[in-house]
């Protein structure tokens, strides 16, 4: 069986064209895969790369050479060179991605953007409710907060609604950026087992957890990405 | 999907104004549930674009090509002056910057939104009142308004109303000239929700022009940077805006504040 996600040979460097065209090389040779019911854990200090790489398999951002294979059922989609239509499908059937900030319009209520992310990921509008008001539940959001937009919320109680809205369909990969970063210990916990019941159900996950418990909780695997450092190129 | 024939797509697309090229060989294409922004700063040609796709100016070359409703793939050069009237009446939408230039300032809001289906060949009047309530309704103006003229209305509602006027003739492509700029920031962002989340429920396709890189990442799925007449950076919203490729895309989008 192909993996759920494969990087292969995958370099990326930034090109600063308002900085007089320097190049900042981000990583180079990038190989590993991520398999069904796996959580890869992506380790290594700040500044290594860990977030290019997951937005990089997102399709958020460019890759200067290599290929990043994502399983969309039978087939097999480079995820580098695709169409911006096929990545969007992607999105909405295979990839879900969560960061460590919400981004939403200003005035939807909290309840609204977690069940909308269901609707687009596949779930019909009834599924999609009940699932929504069940993760916020389970994320310990107050039901007042529901009917209010995220804006006005602390920066934990913003975490958990983005936390539902990437968990709340059923995509097999789920690209994990530091979820848990502004979280206490009791909410970390309902991360973690959000995360291994996805496992469970065949879900792949690459992730970044700098939290060591959270970490232990869930990781199968971590790839150090101090080995992918760029090859020092000729200036 | 995929595969698909693009609803509308241009080919080549040129236009000059005396020797200085307004659009100079664009080529895109935009197909039903897709949003496509075109940004750009003032004078990189993106309204005049926005001019030719709708067939309001003719182009110097190149073409432009549209999936009629029977299947047929057409160019809209082809078409006589009777079909382009009927085809922008009825199967496409334009919502302009300039609320004045999209509405009939002093027709009632209903008549505004009725005009169309009346353009149609609508004559019954309880249907055409019918209509024009649940479009009023959809775009959030209370129904007390229906019949007061869109003069009476502030900026965000006559903008919102001439979506309800575009909409209602059910079309599958809409054009949008800047649609919320000018506007308090609050009432763009009612705006704003309201064009995402009617796109997405009519799976339209949607061309919206907008110097707003903020406005182009909430509701676009690609986007085209525009620059003196050309086309110079094209994909995905948010990987050209997240990961910019050329020198003028990086530019634009670092002169934006961070909000």
């Amino acid at each position: 069986m192909t993996a759920l996600l494969t990087f292969r040979d995958v370099a990326k460097s930034f090109t600063l064209h308002l900085r007089g065209g320097v190049v900042l090389p981000v990583v180079g040779d990038v190989g590993f895969t991520v398999e069904p019911g796996e959580c890869v854990v992506l380790g290594g200090p700040s500044g290594a790369g860990k977030s290019s790489l997951l937005k990089m398999a997102y399709g958020n951002y460019r890759c200067d050479a290599g290929a990043i294979l994502v399983r969309d059922g039978d087939a097999v989609i480079d995820v580098v060179r695709a169409d911006p239509r096929v990545v969007l499908a992607l999105r909405a059937r295979v990839i879900a991605y969560v960061s460590q900030f919400l981004r939403v319009i200003p005035r939807v209520p909290a309840l609204d953007v977690v069940e909308a992310a269901g609707r687009e990921g596949g779930l019909d509008a009834e599924a999609a409710l009940a699932r929504a008001k069940d993760l916020l539940a389970r994320l310990n959001l107050p039901e007042r907060l529901w009917g209010l937009p995220p804006a006005t919320f602390s920066g934990g109680e913003q975490q958990r609604v983005n936390i539902a809205r990437g968990l709340i369909a059923d995509r097999p990969l789920l690209l994990l950026d530091e979820p848990t970063a502004s979280l206490d210990d009791r909410n970390r916990a309902v991360v973690a087992e959000l995360v291994r019941e996805k496992l469970k159900a065949g879900a792949g996950v690459l992730g970044i957890f700098h939290d060591s418990a959270m970490r232990d909780a869930v990781a199968t695997r971590v790839v150090d990405v101090t080995h992918f450092a760029p090859r020092a190129r000729a200036a | 999907m995929t595969s698909r024939t693009p609803l509308l797509s241009a080919h080549g697309l040129t236009k000059a104004y005396g020797n200085r090229l307004a659009c100079a060989g664009i080529d895109l294409d935009v197909t039903e549930g897709e949003v496509l922004a075109i940004v750009g700063e003032s004078g990189s040609g993106k309204s005049t674009l926005l001019s030719l796709l709708a067939g309001e100016l003719a182009p110097d070359a190149g073409e432009v090509r549209y999936r009629m409703r029977d299947g047929q793939i057409r160019a809209l050069a082809g078409l006589g002056p009777a079909e382009l009237r009927r085809l922008m009446r009825t199967d496409w939408g334009f919502v302009r910057q300039d609320a004045r230039q999209g509405l009939r300032m002093a027709v009632s809001a209903g008549g505004n939104v009725g005009e169309r289906l009346m353009g149609m060949g609508e004559r019954h009047y309880g249907r055409i009142r019918g209509q024009a309530l649940d479009w009023l309704g959809r775009v959030e103006i209370e129904v007390g308004r229906v019949d007061d003229p869109p003069s009476q209305f502030s900026g965000g509602m006559r903008q919102r109303l001439q979506i309800a006027r575009n909409l209602v003739t059910q079309p599958r492509l809409v054009l949008m000239d800047e649609p919320t700029s000018g506007l308090d920031v609050s009432v763009q962002a009612r705006l704003l929700d309201l064009i995402r989340r009617l796109s997405a429920e009519l799976g339209l396709a949607v061309i919206i022009v907008t110097h707003d890189l903020a406005v182009a990442r909430l509701l676009s799925h690609r986007i085209a940077v525009m620059r003196a007449g050309r086309v110079i950076e094209t994909g995905l919203t948010d990987r050209v805006l997240d990961d910019p490729e050329h020198a003028y895309t990086q530019l634009l989008v670092s002169s934006v504040l961070a909000a």
